[in-house]
């Protein structure tokens, strides 16, 4: 089984958002860049299907020379080789043009792309790549066994889930729940010297669209302070008097 | 040309999200001064339709459209954004209208924007507010392409009626079949589901173990609330995965948000901010939530809860 794990390189959730250039750019000064976690989840799980049913496992990431730390940590955690696309991914129309090159010329049994990536929250990649590729498609996946050429996919939907059957070859939206926080994997040294050495292969994008482009940022305008009440009757009577929410 | 709107229903009922997208439909319609039509499978009352605007409805009743492929409904999208010549297609942003939107875009070579909050604050460029960052920012985002998909968040724009006597019409073009099956259902029965809730409960460690949720859900209950939590619960396991609200779990964008024991970590208020009421019930006054919330209560949520579904219990049957 041949996998291909999609990683959006993304600031750590802990970052403080900030605005550059008359806030028309994402001010990255001080901002650590990690694999998007709902990226690293799907590669936790590819490395199980690597471990137990021998699949290999490649991961891709359009972006600048700047995202290759990104990608070697992710061949530290266990893939086996690495796909850059020397491009800035301008929107996800344009991400999932080039990565539609990548899986087609590889043929891949399995591609897993986070449902969202946690800056630009899109949450197109997966879609867009399925209907380029023609790959079956289940969006918000918090589960997956396969078996053969059969998965049996469970996908989140609103109060509740359910499970799917497709056939590969397939491409999922996966999420946090595919595998849990404790699965995750820390690279350790072993680890870091082998992704030193694996394959890294940086290819020029092909020809694609750019469907929208984000002209301008702003944050939330500042809050007024928060009204501390002494006694769980005042709470109600502002509640149901002054904010009519119950 | 036209401004289509995909009014999901659940049941033969339409959700609120149903009713909040073609109240911005309609707005936009306006906006762009042209029509808007409404599609949707599967209802025989199209009455909340007609009574927030929609002049035109289409309603798609084929066996194909009882397939778990999203592809089948996007191509059933399509067709019907082709029918009408439809230059922005408006869709809502639950688990359903997520699958199926990209596909909508990718099969129209549209440009799409999720999670957008506004009507469009010019046309020519068509340029919405959006947002990202998982809730820290806004983005502007203009569109290169003649069509659009616009996914709306959830309780950002609001219900307006504007009732019409719509013009309805049976619509099946030729759809492919599903190529994938649903094996199993797993839907909680009579409870609140996070994405659907107008009040949102929420617990964090402070309530020290799962055996004290009682009050949580006591709490709920009365409130006719779902119940959430944050990562940690989660992940020690007091509570499922599905209820985890944050930058990682689910997006709570509800009226009333009420944090129980849940100090406000930087990735748990990702996930709440777009709710607007914020209570946050905490014994420590430096929680860093009190700076993101409405109200707060500084106090042991062993005492403040019981007593709040006391009080609220005493409130709704006055005004019953």
């Amino acid at each position: 089984m041949k996998i291909l794990v999609c990683i959006s390189s993304v600031p750590d959730t802990t970052s403080k958002i900030n605005f550059t250039d008359n806030d028309t750019r994402f001010d990255t000064n001080g901002v650590q860049f990690v694999i998007n976690p709902h990226d690293e989840y799907s590669l936790t799980r590819a490395m199980w299907f690597k471990e137990k049913q021998g699949a290999s496992v490649t991961v891709a990431s359009v972006g600048e020379a700047a995202v290759e730390a990104t990608l070697r940590k992710a061949l530290a955690i266990g893939a086996d080789n690495a796909i850059r696309v020397n491009a800035i991914a301008t929107d996800g129309f344009f991400a999932a043009q080039q990565l539609a090159a990548i899986v087609k010329e590889g043929g891949y049994d399995l591609v897993m792309a986070g449902r969202e990536s946690i800056d630009y929250n899109g949450g197109m990649v997966p879609g867009i790549l399925a209907t380029l590729t023609g790959y079956h498609f289940v969006n918000a996946v918090n589960g997956l066994e396969i078996d053969g050429d059969i998965a049996s996919v469970t996908r989140e939907i609103d109060g509740g889930k359910e499970i799917l059957s497709a056939s590969l070859p397939l491409l999922v939206g996966s999420q946090k729940g595919i595998v849990q926080e404790s699965d995750l994997r820390i690279p350790n040294m072993r680890g870091i010297m082998m992704a030193r050495k694996k394959p890294l292969e940086i290819k020029e994008p092909v020809e694609a669209i750019t469907a929208t482009k984000a002209v301008k940022f702003e944050k939330p305008e500042a809050k007024s302070d928060c009204k501390i009440v002494e006694s769980v009757d005042e709470l109600v009577n502002l509640l149901h008097n002054e904010a009519k929410v119950i | 040309m036209s401004v289509l709107v995909f009014a999901e229903s659940s049941e033969g009922k339409f959700k609120k999200v149903a009713l909040e997208v073609t109240s911005y439909g309609k707005k936009l319609a306006e906006q762009m001064q042209t029509n808007l039509v409404v599609v949707t499978a599967f209802v025989e009352d199209i009455d909340p339709l007609a009574k927030h605007g929609a002049e035109k409805i289409l309603i798609g009743n084929q066996d194909s459209l009882k397939s778990s492929d999203a592809m089948i409904w996007a191509d059933f999208i399509v067709a019907t954004a082709q029918k009408e010549n439809a230059e922005v297609i408006v869709i809502d942003s639950s688990a359903n209208g997520a699958f199926v939107a990209p596909l909508v875009a990718a099969k129209l070579q549209a440009g799409f924007a999720s999670n957008v909050v506004a009507l469009p604050e010019s046309l020519s460029p068509f340029t919405v507010k959006r947002k990202a960052f998982s809730n820290k920012a806004f983005n502007h985002t203009t569109f290169e392409t003649d069509k659009k998909v616009l996914a709306v968040a959830k309780n950002s724009f609001g219900l307006f009626e504007n009732p019409v006597q719509p013009e309805t019409e049976t619509f099946n073009p030729a759809l492919g079949e599903g190529k994938i099956t649903r094996t199993a259902l797993d839907k909680a029965q009579g409870k609140v589901s996070i994405a659907d809730a107008d009040i949102i409960v929420s617990g964090g460690r402070g309530l020290k173990g799962p055996e004290n949720w009682h009050m949580v859900e006591e709490l709920a209950d009365v409130l006719g609330a779902a119940t959430a939590c944050s990562k940690p619960v989660s992940d020690l396991g007091w509570r499922p995965h599905s209820e985890h609200v944050g930058q990682t779990g689910k997006q709570a964008a509800s009226n009333l948000y009420i944090a129980i024991g849940i100090s406000g970590a930087i990735q748990h208020l990702a996930g709440v901010n777009s709710s607007k009421v914020k209570v946050v019930i905490n014994t420590d006054p430096e929680a860093p939530f009190f700076k993101s919330a409405e109200y707060g209560i500084v106090g042991d949520a062993f005492e403040v809860v019981p007593q709040l579904t006391e009080k609220i219990k005493a409130l709704k049957a006055e005004n019953a």
